[in-house]
């Protein structure tokens, strides 16, 4: 139950194309999330799976049926909006319960799952209220719990964390982890977010400019990213790109994580410290260089660097990944 | 905060203007209702005096009510301006939702086709439509009138609904949709309660110039029994002698209606005009 096959999806708005060939299997159960910058075109090619959009080429199939011509509300799929999209004028428990009713499931039936699902979000107290009368957080929830009350194939998620603050942002990312363990759902989930991408993920669809850039889980993209697009995107702070030229190494580009570059007197690389950030746990060194920018080392605990002040920098060649003139990795 | 201080000074220049526009705005009105009370020689003497007990007069009223028949005209203008409402808020409502929710071929073409009739006064072409409602069967009915009036007020809430409904969030709609709601449900339960503050502020921009308009009830359905109030405050206008008492009773008798329309949609009107300037 929920497993979704995009075959060569295409999308064009007028001349734009907008997805440009996607190919895609999600599995049974797995958490699938699409991460890009703003305008790769993900939220469309959720919209496409919800059928809010019409694919201009291709198929998407889910459990191995073609699903292009069906409505959305037969796709047995639920969405849960960034912007909540709670119905306004419905309480709580009628907001959860309205798909039920359009399916013409029996009343006693309606209220049983939606009293479910609203403990399983704790969400008891609330179920006369108005989504006026709610905070954000609260919102979010049910919006959720109205997605849940549904029991769809497939859950798709469009940034349902962007419009909360950073606090609520952490719990509510757990809080879909946690549902999706229980509920065993296949799941896809949008997001401009590595951090959210990273936390929930199987499975991690990079996307560029409509097309795919990468496929894996989180730890196959950190460690094994395909160009320096991927390289760049996964990881925080974000990987440092130097020039192989200046360091003798292979390819156009190295690219190097922040924990893998280290301060040392003798180092190869010598900079000036421009800023330093102490996080308490970690502490985060940026280093003006001449050949390659400004560069970020991260240290673990506290140190204190004296801001101007020269300093070297070693890498560690082994963690080094290495990119050809087109940001292609080389192997 | 400091710049969140208003200065007396604007305040006082402000209200100038608007107390100003008040009283210019009003004054038709207060003398339209203030010489209705009063006799005929009064009215002449002094036009803006008060109706003091000397020259209180009720015979306009009197007049109004035993000429003619006014109960008739009321609901003659009734009927019409609610029902005109009523199709031109359904229609344009519709309209605006399609051009704004939809993609189709020619979706701009059919905006402007649409929005055409704010530039083109109706009345234009008011010969052709005597020769349509001649050809129809329709003279002297008030349903000729209401087609009129329905043409008339919808390139206006056609424009402004479409523009509003262009702000209706897109998520709600195709949360709607992914629960299984038909688009007209969409339509009528999720978009409609949220525009309504535009849908009163049409209702009101519609309503006052059926509600005063002479011209197509005269050409249109001049017969007695279709005469609307307008049309029938008429007869106290002669070529010769005007029964000032009666025209000034009949107009004011005349706001009345729109009056009580016009504060039922006031509240919604005001958050209409305001909306997107005050979050």
């Amino acid at each position: 139950m929920g497993a979704l096959d995009l075959k060569s999806v295409t999308k064009s708005f007028g001349a734009t194309d907008v997805i440009k060939g996607v190919n895609l299997e999600v599995a049974e159960g797995e958490f699938c999330v699409f991460v890009g910058p703003s305008g790769c075109g993900k939220s469309t090619l959720l919209r496409i799976i919800a059928g809010l959009e019409d694919a201009s080429g291709g198929d998407i199939l889910l459990d191995g049926k073609r699903v292009n011509d069906i409505a959305p509300a037969k796709r047995e799929l639920a969405m849960v909006f960034q912007s909540y999209a709670l119905y306004p004028h419905l309480t709580v428990r009628d907001n959860m319960g309205l798909a039920l009713k359009q399916a013409g499931v029996p009343k006693d039936k309606i209220k049983a799952s939606t009293d479910r699902a609203a403990q399983m979000l704790s969400l008891e107290k609330l179920l006369d209220r108005r989504p006026a009368e709610l905070s954000g957080g609260q919102r979010q929830r049910v919006a959720i719990g109205r997605a849940i009350v549904r029991r769809p194939k497939l859950f798709l998620f469009d940034e349902p964390l962007s419009n909360l603050d950073a606090a609520l942002r952490v719990a509510t990312r757990i809080e879909i982890a946690r549902l999706h363990r229980e509920l065993g759902a296949t799941m896809i989930y949008v997001t401009h977010d590595q951090v959210e991408a990273m936390t929930l993920a199987d499975k991690i669809v990079v996307l560029r400019d409509g097309r795919v850039e990468q496929v894996g889980s989180p730890m196959h993209l950190y460690n094994d990213p395909d160009n320096t697009f991927v390289a760049g995107f996964i990881g925080s702070p974000q990987m440092n790109f130097l020039k192989s030229a200046a360091l003798g190494l292979p390819g156009e580009t190295t690219g190097i994580r922040p924990e893998h570059l280290f301060i040392k007197a003798s180092g190869a690389i010598a900079g000036t410290v421009s800023h330093v950030e102490k996080l308490g746990g970690e502490t985060l060194v940026y280093i003006r260089t001449e050949p390659h920018g400004l560069l970020t080392v991260r240290l673990f605990g506290e140190h204190s660097y004296q801001v101007d002040s020269a300093v070297g920098l070693d890498i560690d060649a082994a963690r080094a990944f290495h990119f050809d003139a087109a940001g292609k990795r080389l192997r | 905060m400091a710049q969140a201080r208003i200065s007396w000074g604007r305040t006082i220049a402000a209200h100038a203007i608007l107390i100003t526009w008040t009283v210019i705005a009003l004054f038709p009105v207060f003398v339209t209702v203030v010489n209705s009370f009063k006799s005929r020689r009064a009215i002449f003497a002094d036009p803006l005096a008060l109706p003091w007990p000397e020259h209180f007069d009720l015979v306009g009223y009197t007049t109004v009510l035993k000429q003619g028949d006014f109960f008739g005209y009321f609901q003659n203008s009734m009927i019409v301006t609610v029902v005109s409402l009523f199709l031109v808020l359904l229609f344009g409502a519709m309209a605006a939702f399609a051009l704004s929710e939809y993609r189709f071929r020619g979706d701009m073409l059919m905006g402007l086709y649409l929005a055409l009739g704010i530039m083109i006064p109706i009345r234009l072409g008011t010969v052709a439509i005597l020769e349509i409602m001649v050809a129809g069967g329709l003279v002297n009915t008030l349903t000729a009138l209401i087609l009129v009036y329905t043409a008339q007020g919808l390139p206006l809430a056609v424009f402004i609904l479409s523009e509003f409904m262009k702000t209706v969030s897109d998520d709600l709609k195709n949360a709607g949709r992914i629960d299984g709601l038909s688009e007209y449900a969409i339509f009528f339960t999720l978009v409609l309660p949220l525009v309504r503050p535009a849908m009163a502020t049409v209702a009101v921009f519609t309503m006052i110039p059926i509600w005063n308009d002479l011209w197509f009830p005269l050409i249109l359905a001049p017969a007695e029994e279709v005469k609307t109030i307008t049309l029938g405050s008429q007869v106290f206008i002669g070529q010769f002698v005007t029964n000032w008492n009666a025209v000034l009773a009949a107009l004011s008798l005349a706001i009345l209606p729109v009056l009580v329309l016009y504060l039922i949609f006031s509240r919604q009107l005001i958050r209409g005009i305001t909306a997107g300037a005050v979050k």
